[in-house]
C-alpha cells in the first residue's frame, strides 16, 4: 500500500518556539531547562513549543493532540511556516522549510502542501466554484484546468449543485466541505488540517472524518490533523502525538495510547474512550496454544468489539487471528476481550497514581 | 500685573515682519516655481476641458439616455432611474442644464482623481503603521481647515480657473476615500488573510483577490463620501473661477436673487441625491452574497 502513496515524509527536529520580542536570546537558556512559568515571569517570554521532534511517515495520518494552550495550532503552523520556529528543522522530502527564501517558500505553499481550517477561512465573495480553484489560480493554471479539478472535487466531497452558492448561504458541514475540496483540489502531497472538524456538530464531524478517511484511501496524502478530540484522533490517526504545555508527552500509534498511556495525564484522558472500538484485536491477542485452533478466523486488524460479536455469535471460546494473508497469528478469547476493555484499577498506571 | 489680564502677545511691528516674511518667502516661491508647478498640472486641465466639451456639447437628449442607463446599470432598480429621469428633466425645463453638466463633468474628473489618489494611499497606509501616524494628522488638517483658508495659495500658485478650483475640491473630498481605504483593507478578517498566505498568494495576489474585494463596502462608502463632499465644495470653488451651479449660487448670494439662489441650491441637491442613490444601490449590489445568511 505504500507504494500508492502521493505524499511526502515531513519531520519536525528540535523545534523551539518562543513568542516575545528577543526570541533567540531565551533559546539556550531553555534547551537548559528553563520552565515555561519561569521563562514569562523572569523575561516575560512565552515558551509556544519545546525541543518538539516528530516523524510524520509518508502516506499517512498523523494526529496531533492536545487540549487548547498545549501548542498544536502553532506547531502545524510550522510545518508550513505560516510561523517562523525559534530553533529547529522541519524537514519536508528531506528539505528544511526552515531555510527557504520567501520565493522558495511561496512556492512550497503553493505546490507541496494545502490546509484546511477551523473557520473554514473562506472568501465569502467568491461562490463555492470560485473558492475551489483559488489555490489553483493561484499557482496560474488554465481555467479549464482550475475548473476540471474543481468540479471532481466538489462532486466527491458531496457539494454538486452547490458551485453557485455563496460560502454563508451553506451550514457548517457545507462550508468545511468547500474548505476540503479547495484543499484536495490542490493536489498537494501534504494536507494540513488545523481543528478542521472542531466547529462542527458531533454527527456532523463524524460525518467528516468518514469522508476524509474514503479519500484519504484513494489520494494516500500526508495528512496532519490537529484536534483537541481524542475520540477523533483515535478514529483518524495512524500515528498519534500528545502535546500538553507545548511538549510532547507522547507518541505512537492508537493501540499504544490506549494500551500503554505514558503517564497520568494521558491515562485520565484515554479512561473516557470506548475501548472496544479502539483496541485491535493483534494488541491483545494470546500466543497460539496447543489447543485446539478455533475454525472462525478474525483479521488482526479488527477491532475487540467486533471479536466480541463473532464469539458471541459463535458460541466460541476463542478465535484464531489471522494477518491480511490469511496465516494465524495467534488466537483471542472473551477473557482477552474483557481485559482490554475493563483494565484492572490496580494496574501500573493506577499504582504510579 | 497687567500681563495677567491682557494676553501678552507679540509686540506690532515684530509680528507685521514675521507674517511679512512669510508672505514674501511664498511670494517668492510662486515666482520661481509657479510655472513649472502650472506645467505639471496641464494634463489635468486638459482632462477637465475634455470632460466639459463631452458633456455640454453632446446633445442633451443623448446624455440624458446614457446618465439614465448609467443609472440601471448601477442599481438595477427602476425607482431610482425614474427619479433621476424626472429630476434631470426639471433641472433642464428651468434652463440648468448647462450650469448642471458642468458641475457634472467637475464631480466626475474629482471623484476619478481622488480614487486615483486616495485608493493607493490607503493601500499603503493599511500596511505601514508609519505612513499612517504622518498622514493621519494630514488628513485631519485637510479636514478641518476651512477650505478658503487654502484656497489663497492654490490661487497665488495657479491663479484664477478651473484646476485651481479642482485642486481645491480635491484636497476637501479625498480624506474619506483614503481613510475608507485604509479601513475598509484592516478590517478583513485574519482568518482568511491567513489561508490566503497558507495557498501561496503573494502580496499582489493578496491584495486583488482577496483584499480589495472584502474591502470594497468601505471603499464603496468612501467613493460615496468623495462625491458628496465635492458636490459640497462646488460653490466655494465657484469663487476661484469654475463654472457651473456653484456660480449661480454665488451671483444669487451678491445680488440678492432669491430664487436663482434656490434653484441652483435645488439642482445641487438634486444630483447629490442621484449620485448618492445610484452610488449606494451599487454598492449593495456587489456584496449580495452578504445578505443571504444559512438557516
Amino acid at each position: 500500500m505504500a507504494d500508492a502513496t502521493s505524499g511526502i515524509s515531513v519531520e519536525i527536529r528540535h523545534l523551539f518556539k518562543i513568542f516575545g520580542a528577543e526570541p533567540h536570546k531565551h533559546v539556550e537558556a531553555v534547551r537548559a531547562g528553563l520552565s515555561k512559568t519561569e521563562l514569562n515571569e523572569k523575561h516575560h517570554h512565552v515558551l509556544g513549543l519545546r525541543d518538539i521532534s516528530i516523524e510524520m511517515p509518508a502516506g499517512g495520518i498523523q494526529v496531533i493532540m492536545g487540549l487548547s494552550g498545549s501548542g498544536k495550532s502553532t506547531l502545524i503552523r510550522h510545518v508550513n511556516r505560516l510561523i517562523e520556529p525559534t530553533a529547529g528543522e522541519v524537514l519536508v522530502g528531506g528539505v528544511d522549510v526552515v531555510k527557504m527564501s520567501e520565493a522558495e517558500l511561496r512556492n512550497f505553499r503553493r505546490h507541496r502542501t494545502a490546509m484546511v481550517f477551523q473557520k473554514f477561512a473562506l472568501l465569502p465573495h467568491r461562490t463555492v466554484l470560485d473558492n475551489v480553484v483559488f489555490g489553483l489560480e493561484l499557482q496560474g493554471v488554465s481555467r479549464t484546468a482550475q475548473l476540471e479539478a474543481a468540479m471532481r472535487w466538489i462532486e466527491r466531497v458531496g457539494l454538486k449543485g452547490f458551485e453557485n452558492r455563496y460560502p454563508n448561504q451553506l451550514s457548517g458541514g457545507m462550508q468545511q466541505r468547500v474548505g476540503l475540496a479547495r484543499a484536495l483540489a490542490n493536489d498537494a502531497p501534504i494536507l494540513l488540517m488545523d481543528e478542521a472538524y472542531s466547529a462542527l456538530d458531533p454527527l456532523i464531524r463524524v460525518d467528516m472524518q468518514t469522508v476524509l478517511l474514503d479519500i484519504q484511501k484513494e489520494v494516500r496524502k500526508t495528512i496532519v490533523f490537529i484536534t483537541h478530540d481524542l475520540d477523533e484522533a483515535l478514529r483518524l490517526g495512524d500515528r498519534i502525538a500528545i502535546l500538553r504545555d507545548g511538549e510532547v508527552v507522547q507518541q505512537g500509534t492508537s493501540q499504544d495510547i490506549v494500551l500503554r498511556p505514558a503517564d497520568d495525564y494521558i491515562a485520565n484522558f484515554v479512561k473516557e474512550v470506548n475501548r472496544g472500538r479502539v483496541v485491535r484485536v493483534g494488541s491483545t491477542m494470546e500466543p497460539l496454544g496447543s489447543e485446539p485452533v478455533s475454525s472462525v478466523t478474525i483479521d488482526a486488524e479488527a477491532t475487540i468489539e467486533a471479536a466480541a460479536h463473532l464469539l458471541r455469535a459463535h458460541r466460541l471460546e476463542a478465535l484464531t487471528v489471522v494477518d491480511p494473508a490469511g496465516r494465524p497469528l495467534g488466537r483471542i478469547m472473551m477473557r482477552d476481550v474483557l481485559a482490554a476493555m475493563f483494565p484492572e484499577e490496580s494496574g501500573e498506571v493506577a499504582k504510579r497514581a | 500685573m497687567d500681563w495677567l489680564i491682557r494676553f501678552p502677545h507679540m509686540d506690532d511691528a515684530r509680528l507685521a515682519a514675521f507674517k511679512k516674511a512669510i508672505d514674501e518667502g511664498f511670494r517668492a516661491f510662486t515666482r520661481a516655481y509657479g510655472d513649472g508647478i502650472e506645467a505639471l498640472f496641464q494634463p489635468l486641465q486638459v482632462f477637465l476641458i475634455q470632460s466639459e466639451r463631452l458633456l455640454t456639447t453632446t446633445p442633451w437628449s443623448i446624455v440624458f439616455l446614457v446618465i439614465l442607463a448609467l443609472a440601471w446599470i448601477g442599481s438595477r432598480n427602476w425607482r431610482i432611474v425614474a427619479g433621476s429621469a424626472v429630476t434631470l428633466l426639471l433641472i433642464g425645463y428651468l434652463d440648468m442644464w448647462q450650469d448642471t453638466m458642468k458641475t457634472v463633468s467637475m464631480i466626475f474628473v474629482c471623484t476619478v482623481l481622488a480614487i486615483a489618489i486616495g485608493l493607493p494611499l490607503g493601500v499603503a497606509m493599511s500596511r505601514s503603521p508609519r505612513l499612517r501616524a504622518v498622514v493621519n494628522p494630514v488628513l485631519d488638517v485637510m479636514q478641518t481647515m476651512p477650505s478658503f483658508v487654502y484656497l489663497i495659495p492654490v490661487v497665488m500658485l495657479l491663479g484664477i480657473g478651473k484646476v485651481p478650483g479642482l485642486i481645491a475640491v480635491v484636497i476637501y473630498a479625498v480624506p474619506p476615500m483614503i481613510r475608507l481605504t485604509d479601513l475598509g483593507i484592516r478590517l478583513v478578517d485574519r482568518d482568511v488573510l491567513e489561508a490566503a498566505d497558507a495557498f501561496g498568494a503573494s502580496p499582489w495576489q493578496k491584495l486583488v483577490k482577496v483584499q480589495l474585494p472584502l474591502a470594497m463596502p468601505n471603499i464603496m462608502a468612501g467613493i460615496n463620501q468623495t462625491i458628496m463632499m465635492a458636490l459640497a465644495m462646488v460653490v466655494i470653488a465657484a469663487m476661484i473661477g469654475v463654472q457651473g451651479l456653484g456660480q449661480g449660487v454665488l451671483k444669487a448670494i451678491s445680488n440678492q436673487y432669491f430664487t436663482l439662489g434656490l434653484f441652483n441650491g435645488l439642482a445641487i441637491v438634486c444630483i447629490a441625491i442621484i449620485f448618492d442613490r445610484v452610488s449606494q444601490a451599487y454598492g449593495r449590489r456587489l456584496q449580495k452574497h452578504q445578505e443571504a445568511v444559512h438557516g
